[in-house]
């Protein structure tokens, strides 16, 4: 009976290898430009189904498709981005959240009208069923995939922020967006590219949900509250942070499912929520809300 | 004379309903040093903001080598060789010392000043461009925003108050790095509440009150009273 | 300069008195709508009504008060779901059931909100959201309210509300016409209040409100819980009518938060009277374009970013803008006695 229980705690720590990819997105751009996009889930669920589109209508395999949806998002986000978020954001709150709030409702509805309400799902091939034997304990290659791939995505959102001139310009936008203009900064093109990079994320998570899960067009706001809490658990503005929100996430509703299946998502609110009361800025925060 | 580097024609600028300058005319020319004086809210910095584009402007109010930049943005505005060394240093606190001059030279235009060079003219950043610009003493947080501005190695270099809230002497090591910074042929519009130290580094000058010009000429050639009178208006 | 007893300073304009005479006709006449409307207009003047609630305690909050929820729906269907509770299980009249719906909703929101306002700006806004989601899950959890697939009112309970349809009919009209009522008096009366005043100083500038002395986490907390506790009252009379609930369709996001927000976009976020007008126009465009299933909700979203961006104020505010009149006296206006020669 243990081994059941060390296993759904090992898949709830790979499953937050995919809330830490859902996370890593919303929590960079809101480090850039204090933006919440409410959106952010419905637009995994659009590149879980660009991916199926792509897949099917060019035979590819899904995690080959990634060439072409990762390019393809990055482009809406930085058109997004362009077009109507930069209009939003100023001093008030209000109208980047209603904006992206409703982007989530016709993101979800042209879903809804093109593909319809029937669940869909990547077909991830032999990947999906695979598995390695660690000490006794079946691991399946796709979360383990998808668990690595967050890492990776992570460690190298953590080195474009500190490590390179692009990062540099995130970070002086988002302390001071006049005197990053002066430096030459236009911030309309630099919250662009943040959200070209959020959404480039946004794919890769998309891709990976769609292979590990069935979606259909009504599960975008579930994805985004699951990111959500990653982020605050982690703490605001700490990227490796979000990494160990998502696996509390994971764990927590694996756990939760272990003893009632129905249970799974609730249990990870509640961890949520308890964390929210006894650390409401979370486990490792950077920065103030 | 040769034609100026800026040309500001009857220059105003607003803050929302309020106008803060009124039909100001200026002109600098290239390797000039120009003062602009004039008491708090006389209009020094809003100036400031309108030449580097913070402000928005008419695009003929604002004419540089010929060219109307009065509309464009601050950014645009960088790229043709103008920068400003804002009023309260205005360092980017999340970035390093080092990080906060690389983010100067981003704009890439060539010229003499590089990282090095900012290093050789305040050797202090050198010792401590690892370490957050936020943790630097006033005196070298104003080296950082001078070199940071130094690095886009621009034509047109604007001081804002760079003495605001330092030290005599630490005030007095930065006025004497301006003529290694100004000798290259750079010009520079020099932003004072201290007159005497504004009119001693300067060719000419400005005296602004209540958003207009309310004297201008040579620097050795006013009377102290003179000027007394069109800073403070009595 | 004028002396002071050149002018006087008035809340009402000739607008918002023949607005309130208007309003008072308006309300004889709806009152006595069983007298000239048919059955299906009336059920869609009850819906109205709920929609008009809704929106009006949502502009309350988030208008007003700068708290952006979008989990209102855990109230509407705690409501829903205590009604059926209250009445299955303890008994109650339903009219009754929902009255205790109301107080216990904005008894539960105490501790919610102790929680959530630990977020701030577009973070609370999801805080909201996973709370509604933890109403959801759980009311799901309990099986003797039907869990996941739900329950129906039965029909003993349907009937003690009235004995006959078309007198059950009538009486649930009534009483959303009632709660339309008590939620625009609250609302108006509130923001007419010192606190109310405090409110709109929140929203305006923050640091001005908190300089000023103005308890903005206090005053915020109040809004919350009366807005709860009413919005609970709504979902309790929403589910009256429906008869069935489920958690889906208790918690419901485009529902009971979504159409709401887009009405009070649309409508004019930040005024009473916007509520009003944005209500109106989503009962008229659902006429027309309620056949077209989901391209009625893109069609929407895509109408309320284009207010929010080129319009931010709304129709309302449109309106406002070019002729100046407020029906809800709220703000002060100086007159002079003289003319003004300066103008």
């Amino acid at each position: 009976m243990h081994v059941d229980w060390i296993n759904s705690i090992i898949q709830g720590v790979l499953l937050g290898g995919l809330y830490a990819m859902i996370a890593a997105g919303l929590s960079l751009i809101f480090g850039v430009m204090r933006l919440v996009n409410i959106a952010h889930g419905d637009l995994i669920i659009l590149a879980a189904y660009l991916g199926l589109t792509v897949a099917s209508a060019l035979g590819l395999y899904p995690l080959t498709a990634l060439l072409i949806v990762v390019p393809v998002m990055a482009v809406i986000g930085y058109g997004l981005q362009r077009i109507v978020l930069n209009n939003t954001l100023s001093d008030d709150i209000l109208p980047p959240l209603l904006v992206t709030f409703g982007l989530s409702v016709i993101i979800q509805n042209g879903l809804l009208e093109i593909y319809s309400a029937d669940p869909q799902k990547l077909d991830a091939g032999q990947l999906g069923v695979a598995s390695t034997n660690v000490a006794g304990i079946s691991v399946g290659l796709l979360p383990l995939l998808m668990f690595v791939t967050a890492v990776v995505v992570i460690a190298g959102l953590q080195w474009i922020f500190y490590r390179t001139a692009l990062g540099r310009a995130f970070r002086a936008v988002s302390d001071n967006q006049d005197v990053a203009q002066l430096m030459g900064l236009n911030k309309r093109h630099v919250y662009g590219v943040a959200m070209a990079l959020s959404l480039a994320v946004v794919a890769l998570a998309g891709i990976f949900l769609g292979m590990r899960t069935s979606f259909d067009p009504s599960i975008g706001g579930g994805r985004l509250i699951f990111g959500f809490e990653a982020v605050i658990i982690g703490g605001l503005g700490n990227l490796w942070g979000t990494l160990v929100g998502g696996v509390i996430l994971g764990v927590a509703q694996n756990i939760g499912a272990q003893i009632n299946p129905g249970w799974q998502v609730l249990a990870g609110h509640v961890v949520f929520l308890f964390i929210l009361a006894v650390r409401p800025r979370g486990l490792f925060p950077r920065m103030t809300g | 004379m040769a034609d100026p580097l800026l040309t500001l024609t009857r220059l105003d600028a607003h803050y929302n309903d309020f106008q803060a300058l009124f039909g100001i005319d200026f002109d600098i020319a290239e390797g000039e040093v120009v003062a602009i004086i004039g008491s708090n809210g006389a209009g020094k910095s809003t100036l400031m903001r309108s030449i580097s584009g913070l402000i928005t402007n008419g695009a003929s109010q604002i004419s540089y080598r010929g060219e109307q930049i009065g509309a464009l943005r601050a950014d645009q505005i960088a790229e043709k060789g103008i920068a400003l060394v804002p009023e309260g240093r205005q360092l980017f606190p999340s970035l390093s010392v080092e990080e906060n001059l690389l983010i100067g030279g981003q704009i890439g235009r060539s010229g003499p000043w590089s990282l090095a060079k900012i290093f050789e003219l305040f050797p202090v950043l050198q010792e401590r461009r690892d370490q957050a610009s936020t943790s630097l003493s006033g005196g070298q947080q104003q080296m950082v925003a001078i070199g940071r501005a130094l690095m886009a190695n621009p034509d047109l270099l604007l001081l804002d108050e760079v003495s605001l809230g330092l030290a005599p002497v630490i005030i007095k090591s930065i006025y004497d790095a301006l003529p290694q910074i100004v000798g290259g042929g750079m010009s520079a519009v020099i932003v004072e509440q201290d007159i005497s130290k504004a009119l001693s580094v300067s060719s000419r000058f400005y005296c602004l009150q209540e958003g207009r010009v309310s004297l201008e000429g040579e620097s050795g050639s006013q009377t102290r009273e003179a000027i007394s009178r069109a800073y403070f208006g009595v | 300069m004028s002396s002071m007893q050149d002018h006087t300073v008035v809340r009402s304009s000739r607008a918002s008195r023949f607005a309130a005479l208007a309003g008072i006709a308006i309300l004889i006449l709806l009152i006595a709508a069983p007298l000239w409307a048919g059955r299906a207009d009336m059920r869609l003047l009850g819906e109205l009504f709920l929609y008009l609630a809704l929106a009006s305690l949502w502009n309350l909050l988030a208008g007003y008060a700068g708290l952006v929820s979008v989990g209102q729906q855990a109230f509407v269907g705690f409501g829903g779901y205590l009604l059926f509770a209250l009445t299955i299980f303890g008994g109650l009249h339903p009219v009754l059931a929902i009255g205790v719906a109301g107080l216990l909703g904005a008894a539960i929101a105490v501790p919610v909100a102790l929680l959530i306002f630990r977020l701030r700006g577009a973070y609370f806004a999801i805080g909201t959201w996973v709370v509604a989601e933890v109403f959801r899950l759980t009311f799901a959890q309990i099986s003797v309210l039907g869990g996941g697939s739900g329950s129906s009112l039965p029909v003993s309970i349907v009937k003690s509300v009235a004995a006959n349809r078309t007198m059950r009919e009538w009486t649930s009209y009534w009483m959303a016409l009632g709660l339309v009522v008590l939620v625009l008096a609250v609302v108006y009366l509130f923001l007419r209040s010192r606190r109310g005043l405090a409110l709109t100083a929140i929203r305006d500038n923050e640091l001005a409100a908190s300089s000023l002395g103005i308890d903005i986490w206090k005053t915020q907390f109040q809004v919350y819980v009366v807005t709860a506790g009413l919005t609970a009252l709504t979902g309790g009379l929403i589910f009256l009518q429906k008869l069935r609930i489920s958690p889906d369709a208790a918690f419901s996001v485009n529902d009971w938060t979504a159409f709401v927000i887009f009405i009070v976009v649309i409508g004019g976020i930040g005024t009473i009277e916007g509520p009003i007008i944005g209500t109106l126009v989503y009962f008229a465009l659902r006429e027309f374009l309620s056949d077209l299933g989901t391209i009625y909700l893109i069609v929407l979203g895509v109408v309320a970013i284009l207010i929010m961006l080129k319009a931010p104020k709304g129709l309302w505010g449109l309106i406002r803008e070019r002729w100046g009149i407020e029906l809800f006296p709220l703000s002060h206006r100086v007159i002079y006695s003289k003319p003004d020669k300066e103008k």
